[in-house]
């Protein structure tokens, strides 16, 4: 007999059953489909947050205050910030080829206008900040070297922030809001960058560096310095000649008692990528065992289809079926079985990345290498939990399935 | 044709033996209808099963066309059901779920038939038994003597050379049991050798030869 025949007769006997069938099915359907989206949930996350730090510049290196270990990079610093205002002097002096530096010193404060209140962060920073940090004022200017020089109290406001405090005002320009105690003018608004998952960049009060240490945070430490390379493909040249800069001048020998570390955006993305891997390992694992529990079930479903079906087996070997036949009918069966169930499950995946990239705006791609592994897992488990049913049905003597009641 | 030289068979019951076939030897003849009669416990369902190789002996010899075939192992015994032997049961033993057609298409199939070929050979099978008009009807609407020739048609699709009837009538009433006597009195005109178990006498008078089994020997044997 050959496997098209087979195959039919698989496909009849298990449309037989229909409800027992769809059960069966049930289970490799439901780990087919959460392998394929929990893949694709994990993907979506991982090019979500690569796309935002590449949206930050890729010509940018940003120095923290702070050891980075061997592998792990470290993204905030411990709480005694090692990181002068001199250090922008040094690197300003000593490295060329950078497009723009931006140190900022940030603190989160309460901001007030008129009955509204936020917590926002509060950026100090240069006049470097909108080309380095590639963003745009869209009402208003930013502050000038002047307000810089004098310290002045101006604030330019993230758009997310500016709304939530102007909910009733419709022209912020020229109001003054309180940042902490002290009474500051917003000069201008920020275009929106969007906000993405692990902070929102439209949440933020950028005011003069000066006016920051001065004013608020009373310290010349800083807690960030950003650098622009005008040369993308130099950033790895850069990054180690910043580095031998900063440990000069904070007088370091050994590279192992930096305290201070420099990263690239190809760092954090690296870092991030490796997270969010073992993110998407630990989702499609677990997932993975539901289909194994699926195959099991298929097992089950199969063994018991073999005992009630003693008869027509010895009723097939009596008319000349032989072992192979048998072996092939059930294996066949709980084969087709669980491709029904494995393509079903693709489907499903492929409804649900289409909700979430729809309702929950995450780039939840089915990823054809995963639908590929889900469907060849369904066919494998298939085959090797129908082995065990097809193998009994296939050894039974012919007379003693005929005479089985 | 089948040739059975002192056919024994024992099932091991606890510690003892029980023999239900203490040393049987008989010749059948091509073309031959033999009846085979008995008791029930006798030993002629055994009998029936071991030339029709769905058991083997414990002992002795059985050529079947020359060949011994009594120690075969189970896929040269499915060979040979499948080309040499058809099986017509009591109870009819059809597929479930299944038409007519598709049922008589079976044993083609596993000798690797082509579905169109074997399906022309099936619907010729069908016509012999009188059920050309019934060929997409599943078991289950079918009345018993229907279901028989749909059995009968199965077991000469393949042209077997032996056809064995284990109690062809036993579940039918005594018209359609005629019916199938008929249908089975034919095959054997046409140079069939059919081997049947009957516990009926009756049933026994359209074989040339009936042969009594009492107790796992052959006591009596008596020619038309």
């Amino acid at each position: 007999m050959n496997i098209w025949e087979n195959i039919r007769n698989a496909l009849g006997a298990i449309g037989s059953n229909k409800m027992r069938s769809g059960l069966t099915m049930l289970g490799i359907i439901i780990g087919v489909a959460s392998v394929v989206l929990m893949v694709a949930i994990g993907q979506g996350t991982q090019k979500s947050v690569t796309s935002q730090l590449e949206s930050l510049g890729t010509n940018l290196l940003t120095i923290s205050p702070g050891k980075a270990s061997q592998s792990n990079v470290r993204f905030s610093g411990g709480s005694t910030s090692t990181l002068p205002s001199d250090d922008v002097d040094a690197i300003k002096k000593y490295v060329t080829g950078l497009s723009g530096i931006e140190p900022e010193s940030s603190s989160r404060q309460q901001l007030i206008y008129g009955s509204q209140n936020t917590s926002t962060s509060v950026v100090g920073t240069t006049t470097d900040y909108p080309s380095v940090r590639n963003v745009t004022v869209e009402y208003g200017s930013f502050f000038t070297e002047k307000n810089l020089t004098n310290a002045d109290k101006v604030v330019v406001l993230g758009s997310d922030t500016a709304s939530t405090l102007f909910i009733d005002d419709p022209s912020p320009l020229g109001k003054n809001i309180h940042i902490g105690n002290q009474i500051f003018t917003v000069i201008g608004i920020l275009e929106s960058k969007g906000s993405s998952g692990m902070s929102n960049r439209d949440e933020i009060a950028i005011i003069p560096l000066t006016t920051m240490q001065r004013r608020i945070t009373g310290s010349d430490t800083l807690s960030s310095i950003s650098v622009s390379v005008a040369n993308e493909d130099d950033i790895t040249y850069q990054q180690q000649v910043i580095t031998a800069v900063l440990m000069n001048a904070h007088g370091i020998t050994d590279a192992d008692d930096q305290d201070f570390s420099v990263l690239s955006q190809a760092d954090a993305v690296e870092t991030l990528n490796e997270v969010t891997g073992t993110f998407t390992l630990l989702l499609g694992g677990i997932a993975a065992i539901s289909l194994v529990v699926g195959g099991i079930g298929v097992m089950n479903i199969m063994l018991v289809s073999v005992t009630e079906r003693t008869r027509e087996i010895g009723i097939r070997k009596a008319i000349g079926a032989k072992k192979r036949d048998i072996l092939l009918q059930f294996l066949v069966e709980s084969t087709v079985l669980s491709v029904m169930g494995g393509v079903i499950g693709i489907l499903i995946s492929v409804l649900g990345s289409w909700i979430i990239k729809t309702y929950f705006s995450l780039d939840a791609t089915v990823a054809t290498y995963s639908v590929i592994l889900a469907f060849a897992f369904s066919v494998g488990v298939g085959i090797f939990f129908g082995l065990l049913p097809a193998w009994q049905a296939a050894k039974l003597r012919p007379i003693e399935a005929l005479r089985y009641e | 044709m089948i040739h059975l030289t002192d056919i024994i068979k024992s099932y091991p019951l606890g510690k003892e033996k029980l023999v239900i076939l203490k040393g049987i030897s008989l010749t059948i003849e091509p073309g031959e209808f033999v009846a085979i009669m008995g008791p029930s416990g006798s030993g002629k369902s055994t009998l029936m099963n071991i030339i029709g190789l769905l058991d083997t002996p414990s002992g002795g010899s059985y050529l079947l066309e020359g060949k011994e075939v009594g120690n075969l192992n189970e896929n040269d015994q499915a060979e040979i059901r499948s080309r040499r032997i058809g099986f017509v049961f009591q109870s009819f033993n059809l597929l479930p779920r299944m038409d007519a057609l598709r049922q008589v298409m079976q044993p083609l199939l596993y000798q690797g038939w082509a579905r169109p070929k074997a399906e022309t050979k099936a619907r010729e099978s069908l016509h012999i038994v009188g059920l050309s008009e019934r060929i997409s009807h599943n078991p289950n609407e079918l009345s018993g003597g229907q279901q028989q020739r749909v059995a009968i048609a199965r077991a000469i699709s393949t042209d077997p050379a032996i056809i064995l009837a284990d109690e062809p009538t036993g579940a039918l009433d005594t018209q359609t049991g005629h019916e199938v006597m008929d249908i089975l009195t034919n095959l054997s005109k046409q140079g069939k050798t059919i081997v049947m178990v009957t516990h009926e006498p009756r049933v026994a008078t359209f074989a040339h030869r009936t042969i009594n089994i009492q107790d796992g020997l052959i006591h009596s044997e008596e020619h038309k």
